[in-house]
C-alpha cells in the first residue's frame, strides 16, 4: 500500500505549463503518474499534449477536483506566488500538496503549513524533491528509472542524497522515498514518515537521511525509541561542514542542540539505529538487516 | 543574512523600540568627535556578525572623547572568531537597574515562532536557559493572531517582566513579520535607573529567501571574508573555502556535504564545499573547476556527481568542454553513477586526458582523491 501515494493518486500539478512544470509532468506521466491536471488561471480551459495523454488546465485547484476527483497537487509555482497556491489548494481540499518550489520566504511557509494543518491537507516539502512509490506513482522531480518497487522506505532532507540510496539499493526496491525538503520549515517531518512506514504493511526497513542544522534527526531519535518496532538504518551527512550561521542565543535555546552531525549520530544510535558512516556503507547496513531478518523468518 | 548590531539598532529605532543614542564609524578621529556629541563618556563595541564581542575585548567603555579615539584605534581591525571589526559604533552608556531577555526566534519542531524570555538577561543567557530553564519563559506565537497587546502581556507575566514591556514586545513582533526575520533578540533589553526601557543590544537575522520582496536588504549581500568565495558568489556558486588539499566538486548540498565527510574518512581534507546544482551545464562546470584549481591549496581534485535528473553524459561534455577553457593542472578524479553513467564515463575515457582518472563507487574516489592529495 506504500505510504502517502498509490497508483490511485489522481494528480494535479500547479505551474504545469511553466518551463520546470512541463519538464517534469513529462517525466511523471513516463513513470506512471495518474496526472489529471494543470492549473493555471490564465490558460484555463486548455489541454496540453503529452506524448500519451492531453492534459487539461484548469482554472482554479477547487475546478480541478470537482472535474478529476484529483487527491494530490504537485506545486511548482515560483516563490513569490507559491504562498497563495498552496492556501488555494488546501482550501479546496487537496489530501496531499507537494511543493517543489525553492526559495519561498519562511514566513510563507510559516502561513501555509499551519493553515494546511487546520484544512487536514498533508504538505510535503516546500523546497523538497518530492515523494515516488515506484513502479506505482511519482510525484516531484525524483528520478523514477534508478530504483524499483521493494520492502525499503526512505525518507530524507536531501535530494541527490536520497537518489544516491535508492541507486545503491535499487536491486532491493522501496516501498516509498519522501524527500522531505530541507528548509528550517516543512510541512511533513522525518517524525511523520517514520510514523507512516511503521503502519505501512509494504515497509519493511526504514532508511533515514539526515543533515547537519536543526534538531529532527535528534526529534526522529526520540520517536524512533518509544515507537518504532522496524528497523531503522541511518545516515548523516555534514561531519566535516564548516560551522554554519548561529541563531543568535534563541536557536540554542529552543533546540538545547549543537545541530552537529556527532550529536545526530549519538541520538540516532542511542535509539537502536544503526548509522552508515558513508551511503555506500549505509546501504551495506540495510542489506545485512535485511538478511538478519530474513534468516530469522526462515529459521 | 545577519545584521550588525548597529543595523538592528536602526530596524528597532524604526519600528518604535526605545536605543541608546549611537553612531556609527569606521575613523578613529571621528570616533573622537561622535563621543563628544554623545556628552564624553561612550561605550565602542566593535561591529562583528558573531558573539563573544565583550570576552574578546572588543566592546570598551571610553572616559572622554580621547580615550574614545584611542579605543576605537584598538578595536578596529581587531579579528574576533575570524571577523574583523570593519566599524565600531558608539553609543551613549546608561545607568542600568535590571537587564532582561526577550526574542522571538523561528521554531523548526513546531513550523512557528517561540516568544522567549527572561528577567535574567545578559551575556550569560544561554548558560541561565541550561541550568535554569525556569528562568526563561518559552511562550509559543500563533502566527496567524500574531503578537497582541494581550498576547505581549501574557509573555510577559510567564517570564515575570515588568508590565512596562508590553509595548517592546509588540514591537519587537512586528520588527520580525514586517523585515522577514528568522530572529529577532533584544539582549540586554535594561531598565534604567530612571525607569526607562532601552534595546541595548540586539540581534536580527533575516531571511534570504525574502530578498525578493525586502527592497531595503534585497540587493545587501554577506560579506566574503575569503577572495576565492567572493569569486565564486559572483559567478552564482555556493562555494565555501576549508583548509585542507582536496578540491571538491558534486551536485546537491548533501551529496557534496556527504563527499566532504568521505574524503576526510579516507585520511584528507577537503579543500572546499561546491555544489554545482541540478543543471550542471559545462559553463557551470568550468566555472567550479576555475575556481578550485586556483586554490593554491588544492593539490587534487574530486568531481563526485550522481546523475539523477542531470545525465551523466551531459556532466561528462561538461568536463570535456571546460577543459576547453580551464588548463588543468592538477589531478581529477571523477565519479560518475546513476543516469546515463556509463556514456558519461566513455565520453571521459575517449578523452584520455593524463591527470583524468575515473572511479566507479564514492568510496573508491575518495580513496583515490586523498591518496592524489598526499602524494
Amino acid at each position: 500500500m506504500a505510504i502517502y501515494l498509490t497508483k490511485e493518486s489522481k494528480v494535479l500539478v500547479q505551474g504545469m505549463t511553466g518551463g520546470e512544470g512541463m519538464k517534469h509532468t513529462r517525466r511523471m506521466l513516463a513513470a506512471g503518474t495518474d496526472i489529471v491536471g494543470g492549473v493555471n488561471p490564465r490558460k484555463a480551459g486548455r489541454s496540453v499534449d503529452f506524448a500519451d495523454r492531453a492534459v487539461p488546465v484548469f482554472g482554479t485547484v477547487r475546478e480541478g477536483i470537482e472535474a478529476t476527483g484529483a487527491d494530490v497537487t504537485v506545486v511548482f509555482v515560483p516563490p513569490a506566488f507559491a504562498k497563495a497556491a498552496v492556501l488555494e489548494a488546501a482550501d479546496a481540499g487537496i489530501g496531499l500538496a507537494v511543493v517543489i518550489t525553492e526559495g519561498i520566504p519562511v514566513h510563507d511557509s510559516v502561513a501555509f503549513t499551519g493553515h494546511a494543518r487546520t484544512k487536514g491537507t498533508r504538505i510535503i516539502g516546500p523546497n523538497c524533491p518530492g515523494l515516488i512509490t515506484p513502479g506505482q506513482s511519482n510525484a516531484g522531480i525524483i528520478p523514477a528509472d534508478i530504483t524499483k518497487p521493494g520492502r525499503i522506505g526512505l525518507v530524507s532532507k536531501s535530494g541527490t542524497l536520497t537518489y544516491q540510496l535508492m541507486y545503491e539499493l535499487r536491486d532491493t526496491g522501496f516501498s516509498t522515498c519522501v524527500g522531505i525538503g530541507g528548509d528550517p520549515v516543512v510541512g511533513t517531518s522525518h517524525i511523520d514518515c517514520l510514523a507512516a512506514f511503521q503502519d505501512d504493511s509494504d515497509t519493511e526497513l526504514i532508511v533515514l537521511i539526515g543533515e547537519i542544522g536543526g534538531d529532527a534527526e535528534e526529534r526522529a531519535a526520540a520517536y524512533i525509541r518509544a515507537h518504532v518496532t522496524k528497523p531503522v538504518v541511518g545516515y548523516v551527512a555534514g561531519f566535516t561542514a564548516p560551522e554554519g550561521r548561529t541563531m543568535g542565543h534563541a536557536g540554542a535555546i529552543v533546540s538545547g542542540s549543537s545541530g552537529t552531525a556527532r550529536a545526530k549520530q549519538e541520538a540516532l544510535e542511542a535509539a537502536g539505529v544503526r548509522v552508515g558512516g558513508t551511503p555506500t556503507e549505509t546501504a551495506r547496513l540495510v542489506l545485512e538487516t535485511l538478511e538478519v531478518r530474513g534468516d530469522t523468518v526462515r529459521g | 543574512m545577519d545584521l550588525y548590531e548597529h543595523q538592528a539598532r536602526e530596524l528597532f529605532e524604526e519600528h518604535g523600540i526605545v536605543v541608546p543614542r549611537a553612531e556609527v564609524t569606521d575613523s578613529p578621529k571621528e570616533a573622537r568627535e561622535i563621543a563628544r556629541r554623545l556628552g564624553g563618556r561612550a561605550v565602542v563595541k566593535a561591529q562583528v556578525k558573531t558573539g563573544g564581542r565583550g570576552k574578546a575585548g572588543g566592546i570598551k567603555l571610553a572616559a572622554d572623547p580621547a580615550a574614545a579615539e584611542l579605543t576605537a584605534r584598538q578595536i578596529l581591525g581587531m579579528d574576533i572568531k575570524g571577523h574583523t571589526a570593519g566599524t565600531v559604533m558608539l553609543a551613549q552608556p546608561v545607568d542600568i537597574e535590571a537587564e532582561f531577555y526577550v526574542s522571538y526566534v523561528l521554531d523548526r519542531a513546531t513550523g512557528g515562532f517561540l516568544a522567549i524570555a527572561s528577567t535574567e538577561g545578559g551575556m550569560e543567557i544561554e548558560e541561565v536557559a541550561a541550568t535554569r530553564p525556569e528562568a526563561v519563559a518559552r511562550i509559543p506565537v500563533d502566527p496567524a493572531e500574531g503578537v497582541t497587546s494581550a498576547k505581549a502581556a501574557e509573555i510577559a507575566a510567564a517570564a515575570g517582566l515588568p508590565p512596562q514591556t508590553v509595548d517592546v514586545l509588540v514591537r519587537l513582533w512586528e520588527v520580525l513579520v514586517r523585515e522577514d526575520a528568522l530572529l529577532v533578540e533584544v539582549n540586554p533589553l535594561v531598565r534604567t535607573r530612571q525607569g526607562r526601557l532601552l534595546a541595548l543590544d540586539g540581534k536580527v537575522t533575516l531571511d534570504d529567501n525574502a530578498r525578493f520582496r525586502q527592497a531595503r536588504w534585497g540587493a545587501q549581500q554577506d560579506e566574503h571574508h575569503d577572495p576565492l568565495e567572493a569569486v565564486a558568489a559572483a559567478r552564482g556558486l555556493t562555494y565555501v573555502k576549508l583548509d585542507g588539499e582536496v578540491g571538491i566538486i558534486g551536485n546537491g548540498a548533501g551529496l557534496v556535504m556527504s563527499t566532504l565527510d568521505v574524503v576526510a574518512g579516507c585520511g584528507a581534507r577537503p579543500a572546499n564545499f561546491l555544489d554545482i546544482g541540478g543543471g550542471a551545464s559545462a559553463q557551470v562546470m568550468a566555472d567550479g573547476l576555475s575556481v578550485i584549481l586556483s586554490d593554491p591549496a588544492v593539490t587534487a581534485v574530486l568531481v563526485n556527481v550522481f546523475g539523477g535528473i542531470t545525465a551523466c553524459d551531459a556532466v561528462a561534455d561538461g568536463i570535456v568542454q571546460a577543459l576547453d577553457t580551464v588548463r588543468l593542472t592538477k589531478p581529477l578524479v571523477v565519479r560518475l553513477d546513476g543516469n546515463n553513467a556509463a556514456r558519461g564515463r566513455a565520453i571521459l575515457a575517449d578523452r584520455a586526458h593524463p591527470l583524468i582518472q575515473q572511479a566507479t563507487t564514492m568510496d573508491d574516489a575518495a580513496d583515490r582523491a586523498a591518496r592524489l592529495a598526499a602524494a
